[in-house]
């Protein structure tokens, strides 16, 4: 029994590559079938692993299991109670309560993390001394560390129309940002031919069996 | 014989109680930090040459984690975990003798309510806030900020104009990040204003969403919009909708989409991962204008290649600001601004005062 569901699954799963595969050549009924199916299981399951990994584990249980210790958790359960108020258009205003403390919760959280990563540690990673050492590469290396980035973050400098001399460094950022985008796309895209390989891999040995 | 041997005995315990008396070790609290380190001294006895610290793990084993020959000294020991106990062997010996002390200390690291290391980073936040705070209230009392034109924006308008000529959607795609994310926030900002063009010029507008709180607050952004726009009547509730969580699933249903409703203009803006290059990709072969913008720096390359504008990283967030020039935004860029100018001089001199052998700035910024 448990050898024809692999069967079937394996079947499954084949047909579905195919239907997903057909959209290269265009939009047809397997291709809409198939992401139909994809998108409504997704959200069905996504739904189902929030209630058992989310809700029962960080909310239910340890309210019922232990209130006197938990007993702050109901904050954030009524504020998740108030999302749901919207169903009722007239109290709909009361959802934007909840919506307030997540983005603000939010941006005071980033700030102190992008302060510290993006701006303090990218700081100290670049005051460096690129003659430290009297190889030829490590100064150049040095040296375009640091131009590199102090020309890349002059592009994001908005207060200032960049003409003339100012338009200088943020066209070398903007050189050093392009370089480091195709440096960025060619090896992104072999990692993505690796997903490929898994797919056919896929077909050829637990459909076709060509590869053992 | 008997005395020989009684007086060998005493010699040794005489010994043994030189170098216990002499060899201390102790074990402190880091002062002024978030519980995450002990000091560890110690100081050898006449007679001995060696020593080594052994820690115990989790099942009360002592491994060595510190070997040295140094008759005095201290060490950092960062991998504790803040209120619980760590215990530790300190073992002070001779290497020809092997005449040996041992000492057995616990501590249980503190977490202070300061921690100073963090200091710097205190005195930036707080630079930077009150420099944000001060353009802000600047910029409400009626002072003009020049804001430079970026280009990817300059499509917007463009964008909406030929979706209203074709009669055909605008298509908006927030990224693929909840509410806690910062891009979902700023992307959000610009979809109300896009969401207000397309009231104006009674364009359709399609914003498919991935969670179930950037639902919530794309609704609630697009219908502020129509209402602004003074076209209540226009907004539509189930042109904002939710697909799926799964991040491939989400991909698919908007690739459905762009291929069925064939929009005239998509944007992508927002938190954008693997699934960058097919949404461009799709967009592209759909013929629509495509804008897009993230911060997320290893995707930026597949929106340069497929779309026709892109707001590279911090554009994102400065084009609501450009877009709205509502006070509050604008202050906010300039108070960013002064940030990105505080960071080029504090590289420059960084790297003057590294070349010259002064280490305290580098220092004072790595927080580790």
């Amino acid at each position: 029994m448990a050898e024809i569901m692999t069967i079937i699954g394996i079947w499954i799963g084949v047909f579905l590559t195919f239907s997903i595969f057909s959209f290269l050549y265009r939009d047809n009924p397997f291709y809409r079938f198939a992401e139909q199916v994809f998108v409504g299981l997704s959200a069905a399951y996504g739904f189902i692993y929030i209630i058992y990994n989310v809700l029962v584990p960080n909310l239910f249980t340890p309210v019922l299991s232990d209130f006197n210790q938990n007993w702050l958790l109901i904050i954030p359960g009524v504020l998740g109670v108030l999302m749901l108020v919207r169903i009722y258009p007239p109290a709909e205003w009361i959802s934007r309560y909840p919506l307030a403390v997540v983005i603000g919760t939010s941006a005071g959280i980033s700030l102190l993390f992008y302060l510290k990563s993006d701006f303090m540690n990218q700081i100290a990673a670049t005051m460096i001394n690129p003659f430290e050492t009297p190889n030829v590469s490590a100064i150049s290396g040095g040296l375009l560390i640091i131009i590199g980035t102090i020309c890349g973050v002059y592009f994001f400098y908005f207060s200032k129309r960049q003409e003339g001399v100012f338009a200088i460094p943020s066209r070398i950022g903007i050189w050093f940002l392009m370089v480091s985008f195709g440096a960025s796309f060619g090896y992104t895209v072999m990692a993505r031919i690796s997903l490929l390989i898994g797919r056919i891999e896929f077909l050829l040995t637990d459909w076709l069996h060509i590869i053992k | 014989m008997r005395h020989i041997l009684l007086i060998a005995s005493l010699m040794c315990l005489l010994t043994d109680v030189i170098h216990a008396q002499t060899t201390s070790f102790e074990v402190k609290d880091y002062p002024w930090d978030d519980g995450k380190k002990l000091i560890l001294e110690w100081k050898i006895g006449a007679g001995l040459d060696s020593l080594r610290i052994q820690k115990a793990d989790p099942e009360g084993n002592f491994i060595t984690i510190y070997d040295t020959t140094e008759s005095f000294g201290s060490i950092v020991d960062d991998d504790v975990q803040p209120e619980q106990e760590a215990e530790y062997l300190m073992i002070a010996y001779n290497q020809s003798t092997s005449d040996s002390v041992v000492v057995s200390r616990g501590m249980t690291p503190l977490v202070q309510w300061y921690n100073l290391q963090k200091t710097p980073l205190l005195i930036t936040m707080l630079l930077l806030s009150g420099m944000i705070l001060y353009y802000i209230f600047a910029s409400k009392r009626g002072k003009e900020f020049f804001i430079r034109r970026i280009n990817a924006l300059d499509s917007m308008e463009e964008a909406i104009g030929r979706a209203t000529e074709k009669g055909k959607p605008i298509l908006f795609v927030p990224g693929i990040g909840d509410l806690d994310e910062i891009q979902t926030i700023a992307s959000l900002t610009i979809l109300s204003h896009l969401a207000y063009r397309a009231a104006q010029y009674d364009a359709d507008i399609i914003v498919p969403v991935r969670f179930s709180m950037v639902l919530t607050a794309a609704r609630e952004v697009v219908k502020e919009a129509y209402i602004r726009a003074g076209r209540a009547d226009a907004y539509r509730s189930d042109r904002v909708f939710y697909l799926t969580d799964d991040q491939f699933g989400y991909v698919a249903g908007i690739d459905g989409i762009m291929v069925r409703e064939q929009p005239a203009a998509n944007f992508f803006l927002g938190s954008f991962y693997a699934e960058s290059l097919i949404l461009a990709e799709t967009g592209f072969s759909t013929g629509a204008i495509q804008t897009s913008g993230t911060a997320n720096a290893h995707q930026l390359p597949f929106f340069i290649v497929a779309c026709d504008w892109t707001l590279i990283g911090e554009e994102l967030f400065a084009a609501s600001a450009y877009l709205s020039r509502d006070a509050q935004q604008l202050g906010s860029l300039k108070g960013h601004d002064f940030g990105k100018i505080l960071c080029i001089a504090l590289i420059l001199v960084g790297a003057v005062l590294e070349y010259s052998g002064i280490h305290w700035l580098s220092n004072m910024f790595n927080l580790g």
